[in-house]
C-alpha cells in the first residue's frame, strides 16, 4: 500500500509555489463563486427596477394638474346669466372674462376662446352654475374654484404628451399648450393632490383623469371580510382536526392529499369553480364581493391550514400532557391550551394569507368583478356584500387593458396603492411574530 | 333581508336555550355543584348546539335544493311551444327568472300591489309597461307564457320561503326543548359536546375534499357539454384557434394545440431565467453568504414572491415589452413586431419564480448532512467541487422537484400572460412573437359572459380541466420524484 505512492515520481515544486493544476482549481472556485454572487444581483437588480419603475410611473397618478382661479358672481351677474337661453354659456363667458382679467393682471396677454377652455377643463359653466345655484348665499363674495384640467393638459405637464407627438383633436390642439404655458407662467395652473383618484370611482374609458381606486377599495375590503369570517374559523378547525385528532386512516390521508393539491392548483381553476358552482349552480348575484369572497376564501385555506398545522405542531408536546394530567379532556388541552399558545402563529398565517387573497386577480375577471363594473359607492352593509362591485387588482387590470396611455399611470397609481395595503399587512404579521412568538 | 334575521332568530332561540338549559341544571343541583356530571356551561352547550345545528343545516340544504325543485315545477310548466322561439328552454327560464325578479322590485317600488303582481288574467303589455316604468330589466315584451311562468315562480319561491322558515324555527325550537329537557346533573354534557365539536371539526377538514369534487365535477359536466356540441378530436389535435364571436353563426376553429404550445414556450422561457439564476442564488446563499448576507438577501429575494401578479403583469406590459421592441423591434433588430411577446412574458414570469426556484432549493441544499460535506472537503476537494459533486448530487431529486413544480406554477399563471403574451393564438418558434396560452384564453372566453350554452363559452371549462389535469399530473409526478430518489440521512 504505502510502497504505491513511495513509487510513484516525488512532487516537483513545494506546497509555497502554486502549480498550474491548483490555479485552474482555484480559478474555478473563484467563478463558481462569482455565478453565486452574480445570481442574487440579478434578482436585486430585478427588484430595484420593479420598485422604480412602479414609483416612477406611479407616483404621477396622485397628482393632477388644476385650474385654481377667484371668482366674483355679483347677483346681477348670476340673474342676467339665468335669464339667458344658453346658461351654461353665460357662466362661461363670464369665467373666461374672469380667466382674461387675471391673465392681464400678471401681465400676460393670451388669446384664446371659449372651445379652447373646454377642451382644457370641459364644461365650466355648468360647474359654476350648480355651485352658486346649490349656495345662493355665496353670491358677491370671491369664491375660488379648483377645476381639473383634462387628461391631456395633465399629460402635458407629466410629459405624457408633448407639442412633438400632440396631434390637433377634439380633446386637445397644440395651439392651446400655448395658452396652458401662459396660465402655468401665472401660477394659475397647479399641481394639487388627487383625492379624487384615491376616493373616486371608476370613469369612462375615454375620461382618465376621472377614474380612481376607492369603490374598489370598498370591494376589495368587503370580499376581505368574507374570507377572513370563513376562512380562519374552518382554516383553524381542519387543522386542529388533522394536527390533534385525525387517526391514521384511509379519510385522513384523503383530506392531506387534498390539501396539499388544492394549494398547488392554478389560481384561474378557483375562478372556474366560483363560475359554475357559485353563479351558475347556486344563482348568487354576478359580481358580488360575496362570490369574490367564497372563491377567494376556498383558495385560501389551504395556506391558513398549512400555517396553522405548522404553529400547533410548534406547541411542545409537554403542555399537552401536562393538561391531561390534571384532568383536562383532550377537547378541553386543545381549546384551553394549545390554542391560544398557537394564536400568535395562527394570526401571522391568516394576515399573509388574506394578503396573498387582496392581489388575485384571475379568479376575480372570471365572476365578473372587473373594473368598470366599479362605479358607485354600496348603499350598506349589506349592499356591500351583494351589489356588483370590483376589487384593486381587478381595477388595476381593467386600466391596464385601456387603449388610452392616461389610465396606464392609473393602474400604476392603483398598484402603489395595492402594494400599501400588502405591505401594511405583511408588516403587522412580522411585527405579530417578533412580538409574540415563543420559542421552547 | 329576512334570511339575515332567520338566521338571527335561529341564534336567538340557540341563546335561549344555552341559558334555560344553565340554570336549570344549575337549580336540579341544588347548592353542590359537585353533583354535576359537566361543567354547567356544557349543558348550555349542548341545548344550544341541538337548537342551532340542524336548524342550520336544514336552512342551508333548503336553500340549495329549492330552486332546483322550483326550476322543474316550472319548466315543466311551460309549453313546448312556447320555447320555439328563443332557442332553448334554460334561456327562457333565465328570462322567467329575469321578469321574476322585475315584479319583485316593482312591487317592493310600489309600483305595484301584491294582488296585481299575482294577478292570473294581468294583461301582458300593461305589466310590462308597468316593469320598464319601476326600473326592472326586463325584455321589451314579455309573452304571455313567460309572465304566468314568472308568476308561478314567485308563488313557488314565496310559499317554499314560508315553509323553510316555519321549519327552521320549529327545529330550532325542538332542538332547544330536547336539550333543555334532557338536562339532568346526571346527563354527560361534556361528552356530548365533545362529540359535537369533533363532528364539526371534521366537516371543516372535508371542505378541501368537497372544494376538489367541486373543482372537478364542474370542470367535467361543462367539458361533456362542450365536447357534445364540439367534437373532442377537434379540439385535442386542432392546430387552429379562431372563436366566432359569442356563438353568433359562423363555425369558430378551437384547436387547443396552438394554445399548448404559448404555454409551454412561455414557461420553457420563464424556467430558463429563473432556473441559473434561483439555484445560483440558493447556492450562493446556503453555502458561502454570511450570516449577515444570507440576512439581508433572502428575504430581499423573497419580496419577489410576495408582489401579486397583476404588478408582474403591468411591469410586463409596460416597462419589459417596450424596452425589449427598442432593442429588438424593428428601430433594432427588427425581430419583434409588439411589446406583447412570448420573450416579454416569459422574462417576466422568470422573474416570479426566481424566489420560488430559490427557496426551495435553499431548504433542500441545507438538507443535505455536513457529514459529506466534511468528507468531501477532508479529501482535498474546493467548495466548488463539493458543491458540484457531493452537494447537488445529493440534493438533486429536491431541485427536481422544486422545478416541477415551478412549472407547474408557470403553466398556471395567468394575469402576467393575458397582459403581457399578445392575444393571437399561433404556432411560431419565434420567441419575439406575440402567442397566447391556455390560461390567457380561458379569462377572454369567460369574461364578462353569462350565457354558458355556446361552446364558444363552453371551451373555457374544457381548458380549464386540460389546465388542471397538466399542472396536478406535474404536482403529483414532483412528489413522487422527491420521495423516490430522497437519500435518507439518518
Amino acid at each position: 500500500m504505502t510502497n504505491a505512492s513511495m513509487d510513484s515520481a516525488p512532487m516537483k515544486g513545494s506546497l509555497t509555489t502554486v502549480d498550474a493544476r491548483t490555479k485552474k482549481r482555484n480559478a474555478a472556485e473563484k467563478r463558481f463563486r462569482l455565478y453565486g454572487i452574480v445570481a442574487i444581483l440579478i434578482g436585486l437588480f430585478f427588484l430595484v427596477v420593479l420598485a422604480v419603475s412602479i414609483l416612477r410611473s406611479g407616483i404621477p397618478a396622485f397628482t393632477q394638474a388644476e385650474v385654481r382661479l377667484e371668482f366674483t358672481m355679483t347677483q346681477e351677474q348670476f340673474d342676467d346669466a339665468e335669464s339667458q337661453l344658453l346658461k351654461t354659456k353665460a357662466y362661461q363667458d363670464l369665467f373666461i372674462a374672469a380667466l382674461q382679467s387675471e391673465l392681464e393682471a400678471k401681465g400676460l396677454d393670451v388669446e384664446f376662446d371659449g372651445e379652447a377652455i373646454e377642451r382644457l377643463l370641459g364644461k365650466t359653466g355648468s360647474t359654476i352654475r350648480e355651485y352658486f345655484k346649490e349656495n345662493p348665499d355665496q353670491i358677491g363674495t370671491p369664491v375660488t374654484f379648483n377645476l381639473a384640467a383634462s387628461s391631456r393638459v395633465d399629460g402635458y405637464f407629466k410629459g405624457r404628451v408633448s407639442r412633438d407627438t400632440l396631434v390637433d383633436s377634439r380633446f386637445l390642439e397644440v395651439s392651446d399648450l400655448d395658452l396652458v404655458d401662459a396660465l402655468a407662467d401665472a401660477g394659475i395652473i397647479v399641481q394639487a393632490f388627487n383625492w379624487n383618484f384615491i376616493t373616486g370611482s371608476d370613469s369612462g374609458v375615454d375620461n382618465p383623469g376621472g377614474a380612481g381606486i376607492g369603490v374598489s377599495v370598498i370591494g376589495s375590503f368587503f370580499m376581505m371580510l368574507v374570507v377572513l369570517a370563513l376562512s380562519l374559523p374552518i382554516g383553524v378547525a381542519a387543522s386542529i382536526y388533522l394536527e390533534e385528532f385525525a387517526p391514521q386512516n384511509w379519510f385522513t390521508d384523503l383530506i392531506e392529499v387534498n390539501i396539499s393539491n388544492l394549494a398547488a392548483v392554478p389560481s384561474i381553476v378557483f375562478g372556474i369553480l366560483g363560475l359554475a358552482v357559485f353563479i351558475q349552480f347556486m344563482h348568487l348575484p354576478q359580481s358580488a364581493p360575496l362570490v369574490g369572497g367564497l372563491v377567494l376564501t376556498l383558495m385560501t385555506l389551504p395556506t391558513i391550514i398549512i400555517s396553522t398545522r405548522a404553529s400547533l405542531k410548534a406547541v411542545p408536546p409537554s403542555i399537552r400532557e401536562a393538561a391531561l394530567g390534571v384532568g383536562a379532556s383532550k377537547m378541553q388541552t386543545v381549546f384551553h391550551h394549545v390554542l391560544p399558545l398557537a394564536a400568535p402563529g395562527i394570526l401571522t398565517g391568516t394576515i399573509i394569507g388574506l394578503a396573498q387573497a387582496l392581489g388575485e386577480t384571475a379568479p376575480l375577471l372570471l365572476i365578473g368583478m372587473v373594473g368598470f363594473i366599479a362605479r358607485a359607492y354600496p348603499e350598506g352593509v349589506v349592499s356591500g356584500f351583494i351589489d356588483p362591485n370590483s376589487a384593486m387588482p381587478a381595477q388595476i387590470y381593467t386600466w391596464a387593458a385601456r387603449a388610452d396611455a392616461g389610465f396606464y399611470e392609473k393602474a400604476w397609481g392603483g398598484i402603489i396603492i395595492l402594494l400599501i395595503f400588502l405591505l401594511t399587512m405583511n408588516l403587522i404579521a412580522i411585527i405579530l411574530r417578533r412580538r409574540f412568538e415563543r420559542r421552547w | 333581508m329576512p334570511l339575515l334575521w332567520l338566521f338571527l332568530l335561529v341564534l336567538a332561540i340557540a341563546l335561549a336555550a344555552f341559558v334555560l338549559a344553565r340554570s336549570r341544571v344549575l337549580a336540579m343541583s341544588g347548592q353542590d355543584r359537585r353533583t354535576l356530571h359537566s361543567l354547567p356551561n356544557y349543558y348550555g352547550s349542548n341545548a344550544a348546539m341541538k337548537s342551532a345545528i340542524p336548524a342550520l343545516l336544514v336552512l342551508v340544504v333548503w336553500l340549495i335544493a329549492q330552486p332546483f325543485y322550483v326550476n322543474s315545477v316550472v319548466s315543466d310548466a311551460i309549453p313546448d311551444s312556447a320555447i320555439a322561439d328563443t332557442s332553448s328552454r334554460s334561456l327562457l327560464l333565465a328570462e322567467v327568472r329575469r321578469a321574476a325578479d322585475g315584479i319583485d322590485l316593482a312591487v317592493s317600488a310600489g309600483a305595484m300591489t301584491e294582488a296585481e303582481a299575482r294577478d292570473p288574467d294581468a294583461d301582458v303589455e300593461t305589466m310590462t309597461a308597468t316593469l320598464t316604468e319601476a326600473g326592472a330589466i326586463v325584455t321589451s315584451q314579455i309573452t304571455q307564457s313567460v309572465l304566468s311562468a314568472a308568476q308561478q315562480f314567485r308563488v313557488l319561491n314565496d310559499t317554499g320561503y314560508r315553509i323553510m322558515t316555519i321549519a327552521v324555527l320549529l327545529i330550532a325550537a325542538a332542538g332547544a326543548f330536547w336539550g333543555i329537557k334532557e338536562t339532568r346533573p346526571d346527563f354527560r354534557a361534556r361528552n356530548v359536546v365533545e362529540q359535537g365539536i369533533r363532528v364539526l371539526l371534521i366537516a371543516a377538514a372535508s371542505i378541501a375534499i368537497l372544494t376538489t369534487l367541486g373543482i372537478v365535477l364542474s370542470l367535467v359536466f361543462n367539458t361533456v357539454e362542450f365536447f357534445r356540441l364540439y367534437p373532442a378530436s377537434d379540439f385535442f389535435f386542432g392546430t387552429n384557434w379562431a372563436p366566432s364571436f359569442s356563438g353568433r353563426g359562423g363555425a369558430s376553429d378551437l384547436g387547443i394545440l396552438p394554445l399548448l404550445w404559448g404555454t409551454f414556450y412561455i414557461s420553457i422561457v420563464a424556467l430558463v431565467v429563473a432556473v441559473p439564476v434561483g439555484l445560483f442564488s440558493a447556492i450562493y446563499l446556503s453555502e458561502y453568504a454570511s450570516p449577515k448576507v444570507r440576512a439581508f438577501a433572502k428575504p430581499m429575494l423573497e419580496v419577489l414572491a410576495g408582489i401579486p401578479t397583476i404588478v408582474y403583469g403591468l411591469f410586463a406590459l409596460l416597462t419589459v415589452g417596450p424596452l425589449l421592441v427598442s432593442v429588438f423591434g424593428d428601430e433594432g433588430l427588427g425581430w419583434m413586431q409588439a411589446g406583447t411577446a412570448v420573450m416579454t412574458a416569459g422574462l417576466v414570469m422568470g422573474i416570479m419564480l426566481i424566489p420560488f426556484v430559490s427557496s426551495l432549493s435553499d431548504d433542500i441544499i441545507n438538507a443535505v448532512p455536513q457529514a459529506m460535506r466534511d468528507g468531501s472537503y477532508g479529501l482535498g476537494a474546493t467548495q466548488s467541487e463539493t458543491i458540484r459533486q457531493v452537494v447537488l448530487p445529493a440534493a438533486l431529486p429536491g431541485i427536481v422537484g422544486a422545478i416541477l413544480l415551478a412549472a407547474s406554477r408557470a403553466i398556471g399563471e395567468t394575469m402576467i400572460v393575458v397582459l403581457g403574451a399578445g392575444a393571437a393564438a399561433r404556432l411560431s418558434l419565434n420567441p419575439f412573437d406575440a402567442m397566447t396560452t391556455v390560461t390567457a384564453k380561458i379569462v377572454s372566453q369567460l369574461t364578462g359572459d353569462s350565457d354558458f350554452a355556446s361552446p364558444e363559452a363552453l371551451v373555457a371549462f374544457a381548458l380549464g380541466m386540460t389546465l388542471f389535469v397538466i399542472t396536478l399530473g406535474l404536482n403529483v409526478f414532483a412528489l413522487y420524484i422527491v420521495r423516490k430518489y430522497r437519500e435518507q440521512y439518518e
